[in-house]
């Protein structure tokens, strides 16, 4: 069962610098591993992430197989308006979460 | 001296294998590790053979790694975040792991700050290299030796 951890503040000035703190629950596994019997478990990685503010694309990552599970990523933006931050999540065998989170800029 | 080496090597590979086959019934080929030279194609995809100068960039990765499933790691770009002048991505490559790309990070002018956290694995001790991409087309890089004790990405699951 996915589940998304996100962290952005609640309220912050116009102009602020927020950091904002996503972790979306999943196993990451690489496809390079093997059961003891000797068969490859397959891929199933998530390869991509999206965030939004207010429908604009502020910031996106490509990820590949040295990401740990559960993948934790940190990034900056600045505060412009009040609104909401989309957050989206892609990956393999049709992979797809998506998460928001809303902040009040005075 | 070079032959001697190789038989050392070659003797000790058939007895860690025989080792392995006594434990388990199955001998599991590791697969293959990037090489400096995969490394190096990762990076000419990103930078399209234009230069990478050394500097701006701050790679943070703890220096001795107890477990390689899950390494903090923090990249950090010094260079103000304006409109005409930021910038645009970050991109992290390493040598050992099977495969040389390890995430791509896409900002802009928006960002206030060029820095990003995650958590990586690495498979081996190695070589991990950060390299930023400037709005005036300019690439900069950092390179950070890790030493891995537990290594990560192709162990057995039992």
């Amino acid at each position: 069962m996915p589940s998304a951890l996100i962290n952005v503040p609640a309220k912050a000035k116009r102009g602020d610098i927020i950091e904002i703190k996503t972790l979306m629950s999943h196993i990451m596994e690489t496809g390079f591993r093997h059961t003891a019997t000797g068969e490859v478990i397959p891929r199933d990685l998530i390869t991509g992430f999206t965030c939004r503010y207010n429908g604009t694309e502020i910031f996106r990552a490509d990820l590949f197989p040295a990401i740990a599970a559960n993948p934790f990523i940190t990034f900056f933006t600045t505060a412009t308006a009040s609104g909401k931050f989309e957050f989206e999540w892609i990956g393999d065998n049709g992979f797809s979460e998506i998460a928001s989170a809303s902040i009040s800029v005075e | 001296m070079r032959k001697q080496d190789s038989t050392r090597r070659q003797f000790l590979g058939l007895a860690g294998g025989v080792a392995v086959l006594g434990a388990v019934p199955i001998v599991t080929v590791r697969p293959v590790e990037a090489t400096p030279a995969e490394l190096a194609s990762a990076i000419r995809n990103v930078t399209g053979g234009a230069a990478v100068k050394t500097g701006k960039v701050k790679l943070d990765v703890p220096p001795l790694v107890e477990n390689g499933n899950t390494v903090p790691m923090t990249v950090s770009v010094s260079h103000p975040m304006a409109p005409e002048d930021h910038v645009k991505s970050i991109h992290v490559f390493n040598e050992k792991n099977p495969q040389p790309n390890i995430a791509n990070f896409y900002l802009g002018p928006h960002s206030g700050r060029a820095q990003v956290s995650t958590r990586i694995r690495l498979a081996d001790s190695q070589k991990i290299v950060a390299i930023a991409r400037l709005s005036d087309g300019s690439f900069w890089s950092a390179t950070v030796e890790v030493i891995v004790t537990l290594a990560a990405c192709t162990e057995e699951v039992i």
